[in-house]
């Protein structure tokens, strides 16, 4: 089994990802640079968050363009496991690895802070382990979160139950308060068809020690390393 | 060598928070005959081309990486 975390430069939390996989879960990791061309040897591989490329012109507009992105998307096509995390997310959805799109968030203001998860769905690669008698506690950093997508999309994501997580209250209610950033439909994290790419803005890597306030990202990284090993 | 002008604004459909903003802006400063304001971004290119080919090729730039289709239209105009 191994790990991989892309680094693009901007890149931010790629540390955090690689530290959490190594020295938390105890998995073989490597740091992927933007512009290998060769992944074939990763089981799963993390888009961290940061701010590639100066998140210029839109937010993972130009990470999409680098020359890492079309061997990624061999891996996915291969089935193989991908989590796009906060910036990462942004860079999976354009490009089109994951479908809609993360703009401005409603209030402008770049948010720093723990949030609450309803998982909505534990039947994936990356949730048989997520904690589900209380939300998630994990934190968000991010200006651009608000996720949108078309009427047709959200269809979609709901009746394949995509919808992995959901922005709600302490008590486990995705309530209009509870939505930081605006996200349509408390989005908070999505996946594709076939479960094996993940894309949300909350950070699991900053999450999964009980020392640093929370610990249930941890399951997120447990479940899908649980799968690999079962495969 | 063409100037090309690319207007990119975000759908109709998507609530532009900092046009808002600005709006709110302009307002408290007496400025109330503004209705609405969106925010949009405008890209000049120096280009080598002309003619239809020119257009294709900057079609392509605006659909691959200056626009982005899920939330976002484009025009652009060619000068000198």
């Amino acid at each position: 089994m191994k790990f991989g975390v892309v680094r693009f430069p901007g890149s931010n939390c790629d540390q955090d990802a690689y530290y959490v996989l190594r020295d938390v879960l105890n998995v073989p990791v490597d740091y992927i640079w933007h512009a290998d061309t060769d992944v074939r040897s990763y089981d799963c591989i993390v888009l961290p968050g940061g701010f590639s490329y100066g998140d210029y012109l839109r937010t993972g507009a130009i990470a999409r363009f680098a020359p890492v992105m079309d061997s990624l998307r061999a891996h996915a096509e291969r089935g193989k496991f991908l989590i796009g995390i906060c910036n990462g997310f942004q860079v999976l959805c354009e490009a089109h690895l994951l479908p809609g799109a993360l703009v401005r968030n409603v209030g402008l203001k770049f948010i720093c802070r723990q949030v609450h998860l309803r998982v909505e769905n534990t039947g994936t690669p990356w949730t048989t382990d997520a904690r589900t008698e209380r939300p998630l506690r994990i934190p968000i950093a991010h200006g651009e979160g608000c996720y949108v997508a078309d009427g047709d999309t959200l269809a979609e994501l709901h009746a394949g139950n995509r919808i992995l997580f959901r922005y709600c209250d302490s008590g486990g209610h995705p309530t209009p308060e509870s939505n930081p950033n605006g996200s349509v439909d408390n989005i908070a994290g999505i996946a594709n068809a076939s479960f094996n790419v993940l894309g949300m803005m909350p950070h699991p890597e900053r999450a999964s020690e009980r020392l640093l306030g929370s610990d249930d990202g941890r399951g997120i990284f447990a479940s899908v390393i649980k799968r690999i090993a079962r495969l | 060598m063409a100037l090309v002008k690319v207007y990119v604004t975000l759908k109709p459909t998507l609530l532009d928070a900092q046009g808002r903003v600005v709006q709110n802006a302009l307002a408290s400063m007496g400025y109330d005959t503004v209705k609405q304001v969106r925010v949009g971004k405008y890209l000049e290119m120096h280009v080598d081309g002309e003619g239809e080919a020119l257009r294709k090729q900057v079609t392509e730039m605006c659909d691959k990486l200056l626009a982005n289709p899920v939330i976002e239209n484009y025009r652009f105009e060619v000068g000198e």
